[in-house]
């Protein structure tokens, strides 16, 4: 059973890679992809003090070009595009969202060149983004869409010592590469596309190359030095930057005001935009729920699905964990929920339902930790 | 392969059992723990707590899982190993040594024959 179900998986291009390097392999978003290599902890440390590499080769990947590539992306997406520069360069996170409001997906949106764009969706979406960008796409007469997720890969340098480690093998300068940045660039004679962005609260890059190069790619940067990854690792290292995950922190039952992301949302853009306008009736509306960070007193660590009650033993539920860990980084149990936003001001006490025991906690501050 | 003493028994949620005089040494497989990671949490029971068969007596959490211990025995909980308060990874590194969880005064020693050997356990595992 397990072997036929491993079969129907999807592979990245690195697949081999990890699997010679030990990796501990579990199916996430249809892919069989790598949980671990030494472990959680090792690895949370390699990106959190020297170079970390995730093959984060699952994500979608979709070319957007064509004349009307832009006035597509303005009408598609809540961020403004127009703020990225026409001679690319440069890319944004940003957001689907339902015309309620509901959010479809987070995205980064790399601008190219003035009508040329790469949109990264999450893995566990790419078939209903792609879905939704086709069903929107008639409108606009000169629009090309191309899922490139197969042909290409993706791996996330991540870690302070990342940007010096890919500027020793890039034939471009790294080091000026503003946040958020993008670059075409050779790495040790391989062609990528190098992005400042990343999702471990972290500087580094994420490198775009052919399927073909992956594997010559990963050898290269470990071979450099860096500590192969896990998804594990990623999920920790981005909910200790307070980084939201799709299906967790939200959905489509959860808009953006909700989730910590109202600043993603450009409602004085001048596009008329997908959610424009149950998004601005719902930014004019009092708020009744909020994503807070939380920080355990004790040692119990706090999972997803648990519930809040308010602190010192109150009797109300004010709300649920989105996600939770063991942060290895703070040494503790950390969590980030959506709670009542009357009880959203930092420090305020709450209590944590683990199993069947009340343990205190406080509204912390997020990021929890960021080093860029 | 994961180290499965032949002098222990064995229960299929991965415990092991040391007899020692009429009390039961309880801890987690070397199998338990590679498949869970980096321990960095545990809750046990209080002394003097009465388990039964298949009773949750604690829980053991890497970063990423959470993970229940069935009692495999039952009995009254004697001694508790505090020392892995705060030193959780000492199950990762010596499981069946200093890694112990709960010892148990045995309530029905024939229990002790529904518990699989070492190469039932390995069996089990598929090793």
């Amino acid at each position: 059973m397990t072997v036929h179900e491993e079969q129907t998986l999807l592979q990245t291009p690195l697949f081999d890679a990890h699997r010679g390097s030990n990796a501990k392999f579990s199916p996430f978003a249809g892919w069989n992809m790598p949980i671990q290599y030494a472990g959680v902890l090792p690895e949370v440390k390699a990106v959190r003090q020297g170079v970390g590499l995730f093959d984060v080769s699952h994500m979608g990947r979709v070319r957007v070009r064509g004349r009307d590539a832009f006035a597509y992306l303005q009408h598609l997406t809540v961020n403004d595009v127009a703020r990225l520069p026409q001679s690319g360069g440069a890319s944004q996170y940003s957001l689907l969202c339902r015309e309620a409001g509901g959010i479809i997906d987070d995205i980064i949106v790399y601008r190219l060149a003035a009508n040329e764009f790469i949109v990264v969706v999450n893995a566990s979406n790419r078939e209903k983004d792609l879905g939704w960008m086709r069903s929107h796409a008639a409108a606009f007469s000169d629009l090309i869409l191309e899922d490139e997720t197969r042909e290409t890969a993706l791996i996330a340098v991540q870690g302070p010592k990342a940007i010096e480690m890919v500027d020793q093998l890039s034939d471009r300068d790294v080091t000026v590469m503003p946040r958020f940045g993008l670059d075409e660039t050779v790495v040790a004679g391989i062609p990528t596309l190098a992005a400042r962005t990343g999702y471990t609260g972290e500087d580094g890059v994420e490198l775009f190359c052919r399927a073909d190069a992956a594997a010559d790619l990963w050898k290269v940067l470990t071979g450099a030095g860096g500590v192969p990854c896990g998804l594990g690792a990623r999920d920790t290292l981005r909910l200790e930057a307070g980084l939201p995950l799709f299906g967790h922190e939200m959905d489509e039952h959860t808009h953006p005001y909700e989730a910590r992301l109202g600043w993603v949302v450009r409602l004085q853009k001048e596009a008329d935009f997908l959610g424009k306008n149950a998004l601005k009736a719902i930014n004019d509306s009092p708020k009744k729920k909020t994503l807070v960070g939380l920080a355990m007193e004790g040692r119990a660590i706090p999972r997803e699905g648990y519930t809040i009650f308010t602190g010192n033993q109150g009797t109300d539920a004010i709300g649920y964990v989105t996600s939770g860990t063991f942060s290895p980084t703070l040494g503790k149990g950390v969590a980030m929920a959506r709670i009542e936003a009357a009880y959203s001001e930092r420090e305020t006490p709450v209590d944590v339902l683990v199993r069947d025991t009340r343990h205190s906690a406080k509204v912390a501050r997020l990021p929890f930790y960021k080093n860029v | 392969m994961s180290n499965v003493p032949a002098e222990f028994k064995y229960s299929k949620s991965h415990e092991w059992i040391k007899i020692e005089g009429d009390t039961a040494v309880i801890g987690i497989t070397d199998h338990a723990q590679e498949e869970l990671g980096d321990i960095v949490y545990v809750e046990l029971p209080t002394v003097g707590r009465v388990l039964s068969v298949d009773d949750v007596f604690g829980t053991v959490e890497s970063v990423k899982a959470v993970s229940e211990l069935y009692s495999p025995l039952s009995g009254e909980v004697v001694e508790v190993n505090d020392s892995l308060i705060g030193s959780e990874a000492t199950i990762n590194d010596t499981p069946y040594e200093t890694g112990w969880l709960i010892k148990v005064r045995l309530k029905d020693p024939s229990e002790m024959d529904t518990l699989l050997d070492d190469a039932g356990y390995k069996s089990e595992i598929g090793e």
